[in-house]
């Protein structure tokens, strides 16, 4: 009964969003025009493909506890696998998006084997390496495929027709809703799961798991490849948004947007990671124009300069939280525990290191 | 021969760079248990607090002593304000080592984009005396002053670091609290005092990395602070934390490599040291281990 | 007269474990009081609730004044000592380094540090004063461990198992040491050796499961049966 009434709001959410693309009245200033036009609906699209990703990203940091820096990596491996098995190598749409996954699987599974003989800091910095190690791949432009970062894109002619055009900007927009319901079933049901039990124990206790004579390594493992690969399926998608047109996503540096992302809505939750993913997209695209003409202009320049700097005041806000509400914004609500306990039990993971255990005498 | 030359200096000069960020990362880490990744953002303060005092200051004439000036003021921004951050930010969350390694992270991108909003993406340039862009010819090849520059200051400040840990008593409870911090403590001495020293250090050393990337790069850019951020740790990593001697060794080794590795290999010396990261952390993931507190 | 130290309903919880769980008792001004029990049963947690290096809740006074709230740092300039379990030297610095860091100025200190009392009860460290700590010898450690907390002037000395690890000569070595400092010092003794407690104490605490069951004069070790019941060891009447 408990969880049918937890659904039951989740579900009428996600009826509401569905039809959005039929509203067509529009909220202000708050999105570019009226809901059912292709920029609103773009953008909307993109705040969900990084709600997802954000919660994928969680699922390896706030209930697995492990902190991954590289999780950028997977993400840009979806966008360009998949690019450049369509535009290079010309394959048709459905055959890039089986390589694609099939990257998606096969690449954390060797990443994440190799960086899990490691955990905390260590762990932290071997997935950064990676994924930095990755954007220079990306650079280097090997055999003229990747033609560096910045012009990776779709050749038209191999998308689908029902997600090429401006006109079609809902099917990508009811895509990349079905992604987010999709990433956000199965990391529920993840974390649900008894495997998912097990993870949790991890995080608390990894020794004590240990003890009981089940391979931590490979729980952890499982989680690091769930979750890469949702990642991956998000970069097909933000690809088919963009086309051509990526703003740095294969830099280290996104993953730290991720770790704001998770924090800012409350890391360890369901929820928050989507509200953080969402919430970081649309301030990234609309801080500029909703702070107003006249609200921020009218400021002296001291504090308008910072304030129509999206990151800036994405920067300050994720400071804030972090001091006064180490749940995130989902904290705000009667559940605030819950993300508070999220960083409380990271924080106790990642003392956890391989050297670390002669210190406990009574 | 004389591309090795080349390539061995100007590689000690990169190497040099690296280790100016790395010398306050490594403290950090070692005394305090913080990956600091505002340290960026200290070099990125440090490098435009001097182009703006540059500009400003055209009332003097010669370009020297102005930029000489604008490098100091730009210095003792970059040490000010790590310091303010340490105090204002990170000692209030004493002991809650994730939850200050994610303000760091609020630190750099709230900064990065702040300058980025006052100044623009474009980049600038220092106006520096006109040795300092040009070069000198060397055993049949031509080497650039800034490397010259580069390492003299590096080693400089390897020396006076060293100096200052060897002989001051403030050098002695960092180097003990790197050890443990909680005997430190035990002993009746606030360490949180030394705390926002190491920031200061770190800060200087890190914005005098950035004005010298100015001018190795011809220009100050918003986010030069977090590539070389990179790299610091990298750094950090394979020299041991805490260890200075350690950072000043493990900097020209990376700054050489990665100079070879990408001559002699067509490019993929960047990929090459992110890769030495990986494996040195998989031999030895104690490097990184929790402190016994 | 009251007590140096007055420990009322100390809690302490690590991790999942709730270690001490109400512990009380006072130390007397001069002379050593021992804090035995068995392993395992809190008694080096303890010594650190005390200087705040854990969390802890419940009622400390030293002298008078409430700590249980201070900071490690300032607990210790208040007056006191810490010789901890595992010596925790410095490795990296010389024995001089290793005292010249423990010495506090200001006016708990009276003055200049006992540097001649220091020398004089340990000769070998002037000897080896450019010496790293990590090169010493187990008791040599042990030594400047001691020697950094009498440096000070300290009111009250917490001293932990300075005898583990070492061998037969070095244990009566410094069973001499710690007789020598119980005339002029108080301090609070950890220590599992029952005949350096036998010698040297004047009162015990026992300590079982985080609680104190048992406080009285060091001549109730002399009751074999009463070691036994509490400590586990010896012969039962």
């Amino acid at each position: 009964m408990k969880r049918a009434l937890q659904i039951v709001p989740a579900v009428g959410l996600v009826g509401l969003l569905a039809f959005v693309p039929t509203f067509h009245f529009g909220l202000g200033k708050l999105f570019p025009g009226g809901l059912s036009t292709p920029g609103t609906l773009q953008l909307l699209a993109v705040c969900l493909v990084f709600s997802g990703v954000a919660l994928s990203y969680d699922l390896l940091f706030g209930f697995t506890g492990l902190l991954s820096f590289g999780h950028a990596l997977y993400f840009a491996a979806g966008a360009s696998v998949s690019a450049i098995a369509v535009t290079k190598w010309q394959w048709s749409f459905w055959e890039a998006c089986l390589i694609t996954a099939a990257v998606g699987l096969a690449l954390p599974a060797v990443v994440g084997w190799i960086s899990l003989r490691t955990s905390g800091i260590a762990f932290a910095m071997v997935t950064l390496a990676f994924a930095q190690a990755g954007g220079i791949v990306v650079q280097k432009d090997p055999r003229g495929w990747t033609g560096g970062s910045d012009s990776l894109s779709y050749d038209y002619h191999h998308v689908p027709a029902a997600f090429v055009g401006v006109f079609n900007t809902k099917n990508l927009y009811w895509l990349a809703l079905a992604y987010a319901v999709a990433v956000f079933a199965i990391v529920a049901w993840a974390v649900r799961s008894s495997p998912g039990h097990v993870l949790q124990a991890i995080r608390e206790n990894e020794r004590r798991v240990e003890v009981l004579g089940l391979r931590t390594r490979r729980y952890k493992l499982l989680a690091f490849v769930l979750g890469s690969f949702l990642a991956t399926a998000g970069g097909v998608i933000y690809m088919l948004a963009f086309n051509g047109a990526n703003p740095g996503i294969t830099t280290p540096d996104f993953t730290l947007m991720l770790l704001v992302m998770v924090v800012l809505g409350g890391t360890g939750t369901l929820w928050g990671p989507i509200l953080g993913g969402a919430l970081y997209w649309y301030a990234d695209q609309r801080l500029v124009a909703v702070g107003g003409s006249h609200a921020i202009q009218g400021l002296p320049g001291v504090l308008r300069t910072p304030l129509s700097q999206p990151l800036f005041v994405l920067g300050v806000l994720f400071i804030l939280v972090v001091f006064f509400l180490p749940g995130g914004i989902v904290g705000l609500g009667a559940r605030g525990r819950a993300g508070k306990r999220g960083l409380r039990r990271l924080e106790a993971a990642m003392r956890r290191t391989p050297e670390v255990g002669a210190g406990e005498s009574a | 021969m004389s591309t090795f030359l080349l390539l061995t200096i100007t590689g000690l000069g990169l190497g040099a760079m690296y280790f100016l960020v790395a010398s306050g990362l490594s403290l950090i880490y070692g005394l305090m248990g913080v990956l600091n990744f505002a340290h960026g953002a200290f070099l990125t303060v440090g490098a435009y607090t001097t182009w703006f005092a540059e500009s400003k200051l055209d009332g003097i004439s010669s370009v020297t002593v102005r930029f000489l000036v604008s490098a100091l003021i730009g210095l003792a921004a970059g040490a000010a304000f790590a310091a303010l951050i340490e105090l204002v930010l990170i000692r209030p969350l004493y002991l809650r080592h994730i939850e200050q390694v994610l303000v760091t992270v609020g630190v750099s991108l709230a900064t990065v984009a702040l300058v980025e909003g006052i100044w623009g993406n474009d980049a600038r340039a220092y106006t520096v005396p006109g040795w300092v862009r040009s070069t000198t010819h060397l055993g049949g090849t031509s080497i650039p002053n800034v490397t010259w520059i580069e390492i003299v200051l590096a080693v400089g400040v390897l020396g006076g670091l060293k100096t200052f840990l060897r002989y001051t008593r403030y050098g002695l409870i960092i180097r003990a609290g790197v050890e443990n911090r909680a005997m430190v403590t035990a002993l009746g001495i606030d360490v949180r005092r030394a705390f926002t020293l190491v920031f200061a250090i770190g800060g200087l050393a890190a914005a005098l990395a950035g004005v010298l990337a100015g001018i190795h790069f011809s220009e100050v850019d918003p986010a030069r602070g977090t590539s070389l951020l990179i790299f610091a740790f990298i750094v950090v990593v394979i020299g041991g934390l805490g260890s200075i001697t350690g950072s000043a060794v493990a900097s020209v080794v990376v700054g050489l490599s990665q100079q070879y590795v990408n001559y002699y290999s067509s490019g993929i010396g960047d990929l090459s040291i992110v890769l030495l990261l990986a494996l040195v952390l998989l031999a030895r993931p104690a490097t990184l281990a929790g402190r016994t507190a | 007269m009251a007590s140096l130290l007055e420990v009322r309903d100390l809690h302490v919880h690590l991790g999942e474990s709730h270690i001490l769980q109400g512990v009380a008792f006072d130390v007397p001004q001069g002379g050593i009081t021992a804090l035995l029990g068995r392993n395992g049963v809190g008694k080096t947690t303890t010594l650190r609730a005390l200087l705040g290096l854990v969390p802890r809740r419940g009622s400390v006074r030293f002298d008078g004044d409430s700590i249980e709230r201070e900071s490690t740092h300032r607990i210790v300039r208040r007056g006191l000592g810490y010789v901890p379990e595992d010596r925790d030297v410095f490795a990296g610095l010389t024995v001089e380094e290793n005292l010249k860091l423990s010495v506090r100025n200001g006016s708990a200190n009276n003055g200049s540090a006992r540097y001649d009392l220091v020398y004089e009860l340990f000769p070998e460290l002037q000897e080896r004063a450019r010496q790293r700590a990590g090169t010493l010898s187990g008791g040599q450690q042990q030594m400047v461990a001691i020697a950094r907390a009498l440096l000070n002037r300290n009111r009250l000395l917490l001293i932990d198992e300075p005898t583990k690890g070492l061998a037969p000569a070095l244990v009566a070595d410094v069973a001499r040491l710690l007789e020598r400092i119980a005339e002029t010092e108080t301090a609070l003794l950890v220590e599992q050796n029952l005949a350096v407690v036998r010698r040297l104490a004047r009162s015990i605490v026992v300590l079982d499961q985080g609680r104190v069951v048992h406080t009285g004069a060091a001549a109730d070790l002399e009751d074999e049966a009463l070691v036994h019941q509490l400590l586990g060891v010896g012969h039962a009447a």
